[in-house]
């Protein structure tokens, strides 16, 4: 398996001599099975340990694990089926927000997410899941069709940011993530969001105005990523540990934050060890709050989401 | 314009404590480096009389050039932030926030008020740059929030005044969700008819122009002010190549479609209050 953290050293490690005894166990002939199932015991427990003891900026580091699923490969794991539909019928079609009708046991909802590529071209190709203008008005669009047909929202985030670009000025990006913040919270359907890896800003918040709002155990949110805090607060890139903490950016200070509803466990190792496991886990929770989402009226939904949204914040009288 | 032949006393003895700078102070002007003295500031409005670039000022010069006789009824004037994450970088948030009163003699960047602007009611919410640059935090949001409930329950125009360097960072996540509450409120507001104009200020970047600065039912600017979503900055590093002259500018805002119009600080009042005339007969 491919370790690519430095804090996770003691599991190469383990990893490591764990294929060493094996190979003497090969070459010599002699029975050393008791020894490489004790050591697989301690590299599952220094998993474990590590993983429930992670630091904010591990986390962060986890968040991006370039073989993390993204919204393709979760609609792929847990939808029937899937029908993708493209553009924002002015400009262009985005190619960092996907979207569209897709089956999820037998039940009709719109799916809309961040897309990341899967290999450096790829990659590019979606521009690192960070959209520009369109792919918001993509994602308005596509969001107003689910509310005609009266069909539930889920959406997936994972951006490290709206795309700052010259062209992206051009057309309105602040205009455009305003727009979806607004109908988003009036739009008359069940909205579900979910941040499965990085939760950067108002890139992040443009398609993340739900009833309910859940992060993966090993994702961050916040109002910029830890490094360019760093660099802004302390002129370097070099303190974006300090930031990651000072944030309070994972999905355990979010909740206690009450900023958002929920906490979805992650497969040990994270939603990378086993993008099965993570799109079921998923798909249950989408599952649970449908069923109880279309039994509240709708006014009163969209009325108890903007309520949510408005009680965010502290303030002294 | 009428309001503007007014006795400019009228115009400008505050009913506040007003700090009367003494005779002699000048500043230069930011933009063509002329002296500006301080009473031709003021009787100008804050613009620069020989290249009119329209100086920073705060709520309480927007409150003197737009709310009749400079009369007006301050909304939640007590709201301060918490310190809900317990920030400190090179110096804790509450310190920050301390010295921020005492250096602006304001609660935080963001003042609301009551009053009428050529005998019509308007409520206006002004952002204050002086105020740790202006930042969003939760009394920005909060504020903003309870202003349109206020505008909703008395069927008032809502003004909003933004000139903000974004997202207040030492609030993290909760400055993040002020624009998911703002954007909620002004849904209500839209959905009970009631006009929201939008006034972008230099500078309006960030998190601001991503959620209240954009929605209004109008969104207009005054001249030569910074608008945008991303800062100049970062997207010269993410594009690598020089940005062009004018980029983010109102004038550009307007040109590709995001402004209504670009007002001069002159005829900012005269022109508010026929547009919330029309609206009301
Ligand atoms: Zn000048």
């Amino acid at each position: 398996m491919d370790t690519s953290f430095d804090f996770e050293k003691p599991i190469a490690d383990l990893q490591q001599e764990i294929e060493k005894v094996t190979q003497i166990a090969q070459k010599t002939s002699v029975d050393m099975s008791a020894t490489v199932k004790e050591l697989e015991s301690k590299l599952e427990k220094t998993r474990a340990e590590l993983y429930k003891n992670l630091t904010r900026w591990q986390k962060v580091q986890i968040s991006r694990h370039p073989e993390r699923p993204y919204t393709l490969q979760f609609i792929e794991l847990m939808c029937d089926d899937f029908i993708e539909l493209h553009g924002d019928r002015t400009v262009k079609d985005d190619k960092a927000i996907v979207g569209g009708f897709a089956t999820i046991n037998g039940e009709t909802v719109m799916v809309i997410g961040h897309q990341k590529g899967t290999n450096t071209k790829l990659r590019q190709y979606r521009n690192f899941g960070m959209a520009n203008p369109e792919g918001y008005r993509k994602a308005l669009r596509l969001m107003k069709l689910a509310e005609k047909f009266n069909k539930p929202v889920v959406t997936f985030i994972d951006t490290p940011g709206a795309f700052p670009g010259l062209e992206a000025e051009e057309r309105g990006q602040g205009e455009a993530i305003a727009r979806n913040l607004l109908e988003m919270s009036v739009l008359k359907v069940p909205i579900l969001c979910f941040v499965v890896g990085e939760g950067a800003s108002g890139g992040a918040l443009g398609i993340g105005i739900g009833d309910k709002v859940y992060m993966l155990e090993h994702t961050w949110y916040s109002v910029i990523s830890p490094e360019s805090c760093s660099s802004i607060l302390w002129r370097s890139w070099e303190f974006k540990e300090k930031a990651a903490e000072c944030l309070k950016l994972t999905a355990e200070d979010m909740l206690a934050n009450k900023l958002i509803d929920g906490i979805i466990p992650e497969p040990l190792g994270g939603a990378h060890h086993d993008p099965a496991l993570m799109a079921q886990t998923i798909k249950n929770q989408i599952l649970k709050d449908l069923s109880k989402l279309k039994k509240v009226a709708i006014d009163k939904l969209v009325d108890q989401r903007i309520e949510k949204f408005c009680s965010m914040g502290v303030v002294q009288e | 314009m009428a309001w503007f032949k007014r006795d400019k006393k009228g115009i400008f003895t505050s009913t506040e404590d007003k700090l009367e700078a003494p005779d002699g102070i000048w500043d230069k002007c930011p933009s063509c480096k002329k002296p500006l003295h301080y009473q031709e500031q003021v009787d100008n409005l804050y613009i620069c009389q020989y290249c009119n670039h329209h100086l920073r000022i705060g709520s309480k010069e927007y409150f003197e050039i737009l709310f009749d006789e400079n009369q007006f009824k301050e909304l939640f004037p007590k709201l301060r932030s918490g310190d809900p994450l317990n920030f400190t970088d090179s110096k804790k948030y509450t310190d920050r926030l301390e010295e921020s009163y005492k250096k602006t003699g304001l609660n935080d960047a963001i003042r609301s008020a009551h009053g009428k602007i050529e005998g019509q009611d308007l409520v206006i919410a002004c952002m204050d740059f002086n105020f740790i640059g202006g930042s969003m935090g939760s009394v920005v949001g909060e504020k903003i929030a309870r202003s349109i409930d206020y505008c909703i329950k008395n069927k008032i125009p809502f003004l909003m005044i933004s000139k903000s360097g974004g997202a207040r960072m030492m609030e993290a996540a909760f400055s993040l969700m002020q624009m998911a509450k703002t954007s909620a409120k002004l849904a209500l507001l839209s959905k009970a008819r009631i006009p929201y104009i939008s006034l972008l200020t230099d500078p309006t970047t960030g998190g601001v122009t991503a959620s209240y600065a954009m929605l209004g039912d109008i969104n207009i600017a005054e001249p030569g002010a910074l608008i945008g979503f991303a800062g100049p900055r970062v997207i010269k590093e993410t594009i690598k190549r020089d940005l062009p002259k004018g980029f983010q500018t109102s004038e550009f805002v307007l040109e590709h479609g995001f402004l209504d119009f670009i007002v001069d600080r002159k005829e900012l009042k005269a022109k508010l209050a026929s547009f919330i005339r029309m609206m009301a007969n």
